[in-house]
């Protein structure tokens, strides 16, 4: 039973640390925490499903178009739901423009897809063992984020000039950095990882449009508890939350497991609203 | 009290203005009302249900109108007490566990409960940020229904619970429809009282402009939990009808599809009206009827129409129906404020006192902002702080009105301590402030925005603003016409029902100032009040500000100006890194050598 939990736990808490820096991606280059983080893993999923199981591509066609449709999806979130409310940002216009975003990309899938939850393919032809793929495929997927992000951030200019975003935007626009199309970039680079988050735990959560509500607030909670911005720290307060909730559906059941998260994610938030691993910022007058 | 100042000053054509744009503005409420009471004459069966369903969805959205449309809060989950009303009222009524209650016991039950719930939900709201708060608004609503599906004993778990029935008149269709139609009106008569009440002004000084709303003495946490429990307890109500209307309900029917129609029924109708979110639950209610197969698209089309929205016309259906702030305004209108009114205005006794900071020093990071500074403000004097770029002058204000908090030494009121932190205390020791970038509520008129500077002027409680009661009343003539007073003061009463976003930028400094002249402040500290002013407005300003000193008022005036600090102070500070370089009458700074030769060039 505990290597279940482990094992189940470590997985979905992958699901949920990707979903995470899916938000930080985002959130680095423009402020803004988008309600698509979630969409885009469900997106995932459900575009994996459609292209491997009921079109019959092979698995790395499917793959490679999942992620491409993630990044698309990345991509319109920027033009349409970020850019335009970007200009006021403290009116928090972006919460409802990506909320009504996250919406109708949700619905659309529920309509055209499907109400119920589909079954998703599995992706290598090996026999169900006791540590069978669906359990290591959101860890390789979440190891390859974590390694090629921090490749991208220290090695190469582009990924540099991501940092520079982040940091400060006006700096970095004055440095002549192509502001806009970095925001871009990243937005895109976000929709890969979302994307990747739901094809890779595909054959856990399997290709759903609730799957994105879900998503949304589970993988939240590592960017909140982690501090907003910190891949690590949403790694590591992903993964607790996975190990968490597997250890309290075993234990007691699974809708109060349900509450069990929330309570803590609460009482953690309100004593320390910027995260556990974040700092207060001042505010200015 | 019939003999005010301001009741004498205006004259009767404004009046006459005011009484009908009120009944304009009540008009399309009447109208709502004869259709709701005349509907059961041409809407038949099934239409009644949906005209019963808008006036159920409409009790709760008005509530959370207060939270989401007037405080700004992104509450998004409001179904959590949808449900809990529902089941609350529901499983009384059933005596599912202990002996059945009379149903408008259990639904009285529902709203106490509603308010304690709402609370709850409501309070992060206090400590996180926007979209923090928006997604634990989302987890409770989750959190509540699948508590419902799991608590089988008591929720009779996925297979449900009847309904409350309520006993005659109101167990047929047109009965219970006359039954939530008068909770609607009722929650539209009192969520209009509010709206119109200096509660509602100051839950949108929070949501738009949060620093003035602390410097005018709003209390954010106590005003924020008490629309919290007012909103909760009718979002319950509600529950508890739509579970009668069901007849029979079930955790399905609680989705947060139906979070959203409530969410987006208020930001489509726009934010800080009533009208527009109550024409936009009816709309978005019926919609889906008009045709068959929108139905399985309706949350999609609501989102798009949000998005639409957010993105073509923030304001809103409110904004679109504004048409008397799209008539243009004068172009060439001057800003001519009356020194002679502001006698009236500020009656304050003229007693000495003095607002002193010993030794205050306060750095950031490793840079001193000020470092062992002393002040000294009398009371009718205006007492200048000048300095280049940098040089402490803003950070000294922030520190007196509690932005800041010092490292080392006291901000002193008539040798007592200020506290540390209370922001908002410090509009209750009679100091008022202006801000360098006008601090502003765009979408309320100047009279609003100068109204909230008495917020705490009022006396009735939110309980007699709801119910419109005598002391509420009195509050609002009473701050209507200093307000209106203050305005001719400062020269702006023309203005006066014009929106504050539609105003040039001097004509929002002379705003900010008659705001805090409702203080009635013993002091004022502004901040660089001249910055984008013409040469003209400046020397008004000056004779104003001379007035306000004359009263009593002790003035603080940060500026860069050298003119007008040399023309109206009695007393001169200058800084320069953080440290008093001079400090003197007029005349003595102008011939300091120093700060000729570090500020003043020449």
């Amino acid at each position: 039973m505990v290597e279940s939990i482990v094992s189940t736990g470590l997985a979905i808490g992958c699901i949920y640390a990707l979903i995470g820096i899916t938000y930080n991606v985002m959130f680095s280059a423009s402020r803004v925490f988008s309600f698509t983080a979630g969409t885009l893993g469900m997106l995932g999923g459900v575009l994996g499903s459609l292209f491997i199981a009921r079109m019959g591509m092979p698995v790395a066609v499917g793959f490679l178009l999942a992620l491409a449709g993630g990044a698309v999806l990345g991509i319109v979130t920027e033009i349409v739901a970020v850019r335009p409310v970007l200009k006021s940002l403290d009116q928090h216009l972006y919460v409802l423009s990506t909320l009504a975003l996250a919406l109708m990309i949700q619905q659309f899938t529920a309509i055209e897809w499907s109400t119920e939850p589909q079954p998703f393919p599995r992706l290598f032809d090996i026999a169900r063992g006791g540590f069978d793929q669906q359990y290591w495929l959101p860890m390789l997927a979440c190891a390859v984020v974590i390694v090629g992000l921090e490749l991208l951030y220290r090695h190469t200019l582009i990924g540099r000039a991501f940092l520079a975003i982040a940091e400060d935007t006006y700096a970095a626009r004055a440095l002549g950095l192509p502001e806009r199309g970095l925001r871009l970039a990243s937005f895109a680079l976000a929709g890969v990882i979302g994307a990747l988050a739901g094809f890779a735990g595909g054959e856990m959560l399997l290709a759903f449009f609730a799957n994105a509500p879900m998503l949304t607030f589970y993988g939240f909670v590592p960017v909140a508890l982690g501090g907003m911005g910190n891949n690590r720290g949403a790694v590591v307060a992903g993964l607790l939350l996975g190990l968490f909730q597997q250890a309290a559906n075993f234990l007691v059941g699974g809708i109060f497991a349900s509450v069990a998260v929330f309570t803590v994610f609460i009482i953690v938030l309100m004593a320390c609203p910027e995260g556990l691993a974040g700092a207060a910022l001042q505010r200015r007058v | 009290m019939m003999d005010t100042p301001a009741a004498r000053l205006r004259p009767g054509r404004a009046d006459v203005q005011a009484s009908t744009s009120t009944i304009g503005a009540a008009l399309p409420f009447l109208a709502l009302l004869l259709l709701g009471v005349t509907f059961p004459l041409f809407g038949g069966g099934y239409w009644g249900v949906i005209a019963t369903r808008a006036c159920v969805y409409w009790v709760l959205v008005s509530g959370l109108n207060l939270v989401v449309g007037f405080a700004g809060q992104i509450a998004i989950g409001w179904v959590a007490l949808l449900t809990l009303g529902a089941y609350t009222t529901s499983v009384l009524a059933a005596g599912n566990v202990m002996p059945e209650l009379p149903p408008y016991l259990a639904l009285a039950i529902a709203a106490v409960a509603g308010a304690a719930f709402g609370l709850i939900i409501g309070l992060p709201a206090l400590r996180l940020r926007t979209f923090y708060f928006a997604i634990t608004t989302v987890g409770f609503a989750t959190i509540v229904t699948q508590v419902a599906l799991a608590w089988q004993s008591v929720t009779g778990g996925g297979v449900g619970v009847p309904g409350p029935i309520f006993p005659e008149p109101f167990s047929s269709q047109w009965g219970f429809y006359y039954f939530c139609f008068s909770l609607a009106v009722i929650c539209t008569w009192m969520t209009a009282n509010v709206a119109a009440s200096r509660f509602g002004r100051a839950l949108t000084a929070i949501r738009d402009a949060e620093v003035a709303a602390e410097a005018c003495g709003i209390a954010k946490p106590a005003l924020l939990a008490t629309v919290f429990l007012f909103s909760g307890a009718v979002a319950a109500m509600a529950g508890g009808l739509f579970a009668a209307l069901q007849s029979y309900i079930t955790p399905d029917a609680f989705t947060l599809d139906l979070s959203i129609l409530f969410f987006i029924a208020i930001l489509i109708g726009g934010r800080g009206s009533i009208l527009g979110p109550l024409l936009a639950t009816i709309l978005l209610t019926a919609l889906p009827e008009f045709a068959a197969p929108l139905v399985a698209w309706s949350t999609f089309l609501y989102a798009a129409l949000l998005l639409v929205i957010v993105l073509a016309a923030p304001g809103g259906i409110a904004e679109i129906l504004d048409f008397k702030n799209r008539r243009p305004l004068e172009s060439n209108r001057a800003i001519i404020p009356r020194p002679d009114l502001v006698g009236r205005l500020l009656s304050a006794p003229v007693d000495a006192g003095a607002l002193t900071l010993e030794q205050v020093a306060l750095s950031f990071g490793g840079v001193h902002a000020i470092d062992g500074l002393d002040l000294e403000i009398r009371r009718g004097q205006v007492h200048g702080l000048i300095g280049p770029n940098g040089s402490g002058k803003t950070t000294a204000l922030n520190v007196i009105s509690g932005y800041y908090v010092q490292e080392r030494g006291a901000v002193k009121l008539n040798g007592a301590a200020l506290p540390l932190f209370a922001r908002h205390r410090r509009a209750h020791m009679r100091i008022a402030r202006t801000f360098q970038t006008p601090r502003v509520v765009g979408s309320a008129s100047v009279l609003e925005n100068v109204m909230i500077g008495g917020t705490i002027d009022g006396k009735g409680t939110f309980v007699e603003s709801l119910l419109s009661l005598p002391r509420h009343r009195r509050d609002e003539a009473k701050l209507r016409d200093t307000a209106m007073l203050a305005l001719a003061a400062v020269g702006l009463e023309r203005l006066a029902r014009v929106r504050v976003d539609r105003l040039q930028h001097s004509e929002l400094r002379f705003t900010e100032i008659a705001r805090a002249l409702m203080l009635h402040p013993a002091f004022l500290l502004l901040d660089e009040p001249a910055a984008g002013l013409s040469a003209d407005e400046i020397g008004r300003l000056a004779a104003l500000l001379a007035a306000i000193a004359k009263t009593g008022t002790g003035v603080l005036l940060v500026e860069h100006h050298a003119d007008l600090i040399f023309d109206i102070c009695q007393h001169v500070t200058v800084l320069n890194l953080g440290r008093v370089l001079a400090t003197g009458t007029p005349a003595e700074i102008r011939s300091h050598r120093e700060v000729v030769h570090a500020y003043l060039g020449g």
